[in-house]
């Protein structure tokens, strides 16, 4: 058979269900490309190739016992590693949970699992899932599938390549200020954050429990949606999860891939361009709106003035969690114990050498940060002025939907950086999320979908974010954006991407595989020129 | 350090101020914020999950029963109940807490602005006004083993036993009790002893000091104490100490006016108290500091982001109101009234922890006054001699109801009942088995008093002279006779009327 990783989701459901295929095969396909490719990618931290096989058997046996399946049952799914998986090991990145082996399954890791979705491994992150260029994972870095040299984004830069690399047709990610959504944007690929509470966090390792959101990860907005489906829900072990139905997120992808738009209003985030964008990326975003406005969607310009204190806020507000969230992981109960070299090996003492040595100098800077920002003191100026700006935030996204259905920016500023190029700059690196935070501070939802290519040949991401609990527009105007894109390049934006497995077969390393995919593919389509 | 002041000179000179916290473990089934069972006593992390462990990911799901537990608390103790109630993580370190925090109310408690009435030994009246009642989760229990009489200290490791973290908690604080002067400790100890008794009524918790179900920190500072006493509230308060878990009412008190003793004694040498937390020990009878000052903490409040704030609805909150229990306040004075008891009685009554006993006694036939006589006389020496509370005693109401009965019918008198309940006690079966068993039946056969009665008279002429010559109440030494050759069973009203008959006759 053809190779079965070029296809989408939605597509390997259809063979499965019509027997032309199986899980077993899907699966096996998927761990092949994974080690073809995966040692120049560096999108798993760990493949499970026997589980990921036996739940593949397990859902072919249960297609032939005539078992009411899951549309997506047998299509291989990649989870990042922020989520605990029973018997299985999850690191968060990080090495302070090295060797930790969780005793139970996140509730969307139980649900792909029980839509009998073969999990093939644990993605790459940045530690704790903080970081937006996977750089700050304690186990090395992924590479961007599009140029092996540049970052694929993060912190979900695993998820986001794997799917990008077709290692994977799907995959989870979480998103805390744009984990999900920039690393689709730097991979050309798509990543949804649905609204807070919409999926349930319990058993996602918290950042900042206020604004942590799991979310699926494709190559397109009906596999995402699709993925969304499975995942999505009340579960009554995250009391902040919405008890109502998933919305009906495929059926508007279709509808939204259909081209039925006509009448949509949106509104173009004054606040989120211009200055600070790079012109590539602005390029793609204005022919991306005039596609929409060919469709009949309605388009006006919106201002959000408090988005303009969003990063500031989000890095008072995430940091303060996190320093709380991260308090647990103290060598008590599990994960690293280092005993100081010198001095007695007091509790504190013990807890204190353990911390040092195993988290990051990310995370030890958030830690820090917000400590300092809960503290007695200080906690008027800096939490709770935050808290405030998280309101008129909220209040911005109000009034706007008077006016428009959904909001629209590019995803990020930029394409993607070159490894190491933001690592000592941290402010340089934290303005990746700009246009993402916002939707996390007001809990509403937001999609990110390929653009096109910028001017350096790098993919670049279409933002849409909508009210709380409107997911289901969100993926109707991604699908139609999508669709109209598609339409125009004469296939898919990832064809455009450069072949791994020639830059394997070429004896390329990581470090030296060079920015060999750019320009290749549909020359006339993604890079612009449309007329 | 300077020396302990004497009692009355401290409260001479110094005005304490106390603030009060309770802990207050609650009995629902289950665990605050997870599914895991809430009982003492079971094996060493037997009951545990990954929430009450903390486990990366695991996420608490507060408990209804517990809200619905800190809500009753909250009415009985007249507090406001919040319309909108927030959790909050208060953050530190510390092996006891899986999470390395807790999740506590801060902002805005389920309960505030309450009060409650309580009573001293002596029947004055004290009201205790109620800062708020929060609920929160509890930590795990340290064992540390090694050391010396299980202090952290010196320990060469320590154990950590998890059932107990996340085990539903409700912190009562009272508002700064101010004026109890020397009466300090024993306001103090009255308080936890009537928010023990509360908490039991609503059935709400087990308030086992000694399990440390039930756990009180006292607050306490001094200022000068002024000449006016109008103006003594205008004075501000002093630094003060908290000592933690005192693990019994008697300790309470003692705690109370140690620290009254020992910051009296600093702020007459000039020195001051240091604003610390302190810790009780029970066999010298004093307090110790705890951790230093500088390591004073920061618990960096914020709000839970795991959790959705509580919003009670008023129906419900009304319909915990009209389904409250009666309160031990309230049923004391009904009680009261029922049995016509004054005052005085009554509050013996209460402090002899006869309460329960004398309604169930009435409740079994015997009448209130006899009930009240039998626990709070006879029964209560005993108890006292053999170390027991009188509830403990090997005696039923039942048993006091039938005593009281074969009294009434005239079957027994009061000395013969003493007996008998000699043999209950002795566990030689219920009173009427004894009354049968021993023959202890009063003789009221009028032939056989004639026939004591003569030969008591025959014995002391001189006696039967006086009676003769008009002194009556010279027959109660005839009486005694009788009663005593009678080995006490004769009916006394019986014989005395029959010496009398006697002689008017002549």
């Amino acid at each position: 058979m053809s190779d079965l990783t070029r296809l989408t989701a939605a597509e390997m459901a259809g063979l499965l269900a019509g027997g032309q295929v199986s899980s077993v095969e899907l699966t096996k396909a998927h761990l092949e490309r994974i080690d073809q490719v995966d040692p120049a990618v560096h999108a798993f931290l760990q493949t499970l190739p026997e589980v990921a096989l036996a739940e593949a058997a397990a859902a072919d046996q249960a297609r032939r016992d005539g078992e009411q399946l899951a549309e997506l049952a047998g299509v291989p799914v990649a989870v990042k590693d922020v989520l605990a998986t029973k018997g299985l090991r999850t690191t968060c990145g990080s090495r302070i949970l090295e060797n930790w082996i969780p005793a139970y399954d996140a509730t969307v890791v139980r649900k792909v699992r029980e839509a009998r979705l073969p999990v093939l491994g644990k993605t790459n992150m940045d530690e704790f899932a903080m970081g937006s260029s996977t750089e700050h994972s304690a186990y090395g870095p992924t590479h961007n599938p599009w140029d092996l040299e540049r970052v694929p984004g993060g912190s979900g830069g695993g998820s986001a390549a794997a799917v990008g690399a077709f290692e994977a047709p799907l995959a989870l990610g979480s998103d805390t200020g744009g984990s999900i959504r920039q690393p689709a944007a730097v991979t050309g690929t798509v990543g949804a954050k649905p609204t807070y509470g919409g999926v349930s966090r319990y058993g996602l390792v918290a950042m900042a429990s206020s604004l942590d959101q799991v979310g699926p990860v494709a190559r397109n907005v009906l596999d995402t949606a699709l993925l969304h489906e499975v995942i999505g829900g009340h579960d009554p072990m995250d009391q902040t999860s919405l008890n109502e139905p998933v919305p009906p997120v495929a059926e508007m992808a279709r509808r939204g891939l259909a081209g039925d738009v006509k009448g949509l209003r949106i509104g173009v985030v004054a606040e989120l361009g211009g200055r600070g964008y790079q012109q590539g990326v602005m390029d793609r975003f204005q022919e991306a709106l005039k596609l929409l406005a060919d469709l009949g969607v309605e388009i006006q310009e919106v201002s959000c003035p408090s988005f303009s204190y969003a990063l500031p806020a989000y890095y008072l507000i995430m940091p303060s969690e996190a320093s709380s969230n991260l308090a647990r992981f103290d060598a008590m109960r599990y994960g690293l114990r280092v005993t100081p070299a010198e001095g007695p090996a007091t509790v504190e003492a013990v807890m204190g050498a353990t911390r040092e040595a195993g988290f990051g100098p990310e995370v030890k800077r958030r830690i820090i940060l917000g400590t300092y920002a809960l503290s007695a003191g200080y906690y008027d100026a800096y939490y709770g002025s935050a808290q405030k700006v998280r309101t008129l935030i909220q209040r911005d996204f109000e009034s706007a939907w008077e006016n428009v259905d959904m909001l629209v920016s590019p995803t990020v500023p930029t394409t993607a950086f070159k490894l190491g190029e933001k690592l000592e700059d941290p402010l340089s690196m934290y303005l990746q999320d700009v246009a993402t935070i916002p939707a996390n501070l007001a809990g509403t939802p937001g999609i990110s979908v390929p653009s096109g290519l910028a001017e350096d040949g790098l993919p670049t991401g279409f933002q849409v974010v909508g009210p709380a609990r409107a997911d289901a527009y969100l993926y109707q105007l991604a699908g139609a954006l999508e669709a109209a894109l598609v339409d125009k390049w004469g296939g898919p934006l990832l064809d455009s991407a450069p072949d791994l497995v020639a830059l394997a077969a070429g004896g390329q390393t990581a470090g030296d595989a060079g920015s060999g995919g750019r320009g290749i593919g549909h020359q006339d389509g993604p890079t612009g020129g449309a007329k | 350090m300077s020396e302990l002041y004497d009692f009355e000179d401290a409260i001479a000179a110094f005005d304490p101020v106390m603030g009060l916290e309770v802990h207050v473990e609650l009995s629902t089934l289950t665990k605050m914020f997870c599914g895991c069972a809430n009982k003492f006593g079971a094996p060493p992390n037997s009951q545990v999950c990954p929430v009450c462990l903390g486990l990366p990911g695991a996420m608490p799901a507060v408990n209804h029963k517990a809200v619905e537990s800190a809500i009753r608390l909250g009415l009985a103790l007249n507090c406001q109940i919040a319309t909108r109630s927030t959790f909050a993580r208060k953050n530190y370190f510390y092996p006891d807490l899986a999470k390395d925090y807790q999740i506590s109310q801060y902002e805005d408690p389920i309960d505030y602005d309450g009060f409650i009435d309580v009573e001293l030994a002596d029947g004055a009246n004290f009201k205790i006004a109620i800062e708020r009642a929060h609920m929160e989760e509890d930590a795990a229990k340290n064992t540390h083993v090694g050391g010396e009489a299980g202090r952290i200290q010196g320990a060469a490791y320590t154990l950590v036993d998890y059932n107990r973290g996340g085990t539903p908690l409700v912190e009562i604080v009272t508002k700064p009790i101010e004026g109890t002067g020397a009466r300090a400790g024993e306001v103090a100890r009255a308080y936890v002893a009537a928010i023990r008794e509360l908490v039991v009524a609503l059935g709400i918790s087990d308030a086992r000091m000694e399990q440390g179900s039930l756990r009180a920190d006292v607050n306490l500072s001094l200022r000068p104490k002024t000449a006016d006493p109008a103006a003594q509230a205008a004075v501000p308060f002093g630094k003060r100490s908290e000592t933690k878990n005192v693990n019994s009412l008697r300790a309470i008190e003692r705690a109370v006016n140690y620290e009254i003793r020992r910051q009296a004694g600093l702020l007459s040498a000039g020195q001051l108290v240091v604003q610390e937390t302190r810790h009780w020990h029970e066999d010298t009878g004093s307090t110790s500091p705890g951790r230093s000052k500088e390591e004073a903490d920061d618990y960096r409040y914020f709000p839970e982001p795991d959790l959705l704030p509580i919003e009670p609805a008023r129906a419900w909150v009304e319909e915990l109101r009209a389904t409250l229990p009666e309160l031990p306040a309230k049923r004391r004075a009904r009680l009261q009234a029922e049995w016509g008891f004054t005052d005085r009685e009554m509050r013996a009554a209460v402090n002899g922890g006869a309460l329960d006993l004398i309604e169930a006694t009435v409740a079994a036939g015997a009448t209130p006054a006899g009930a009240r006589k039998w626990w709070l006389g006879e029964l209560s020496r005993v108890a006292n001699e053999r170390g027991l509370e009188l509830a403990a005693l090997p005696v039923t109401p039942q048993d006091i109801a039938q005593v009281e009965e074969l009294v009434g019918s005239g079957k027994i008198n009061d000395k013969l009942a003493r007996k008998v309940l000699e043999g209950v006690l002795a566990g030689e079966g219920s009173p009427e088995q004894i009354v049968a068993a021993q023959g202890l039946t009063v003789v009221s056969d009028d032939a056989a008093l004639g026939a004591a009665i003569d030969a008591a008279l025959a014995a002391q002429p001189d006696i039967a002279e006086k009676i003769r010559s008009g002194r009556v109440q010279a027959a109660g030494a005839i009486v005694g006779a009788v009663m005593k050759a009678t080995r006490g069973q004769a009916d006394a009203a019986r014989v005395r009327e029959l010496i009398l008959e006697r002689f008017s006759a002549d």
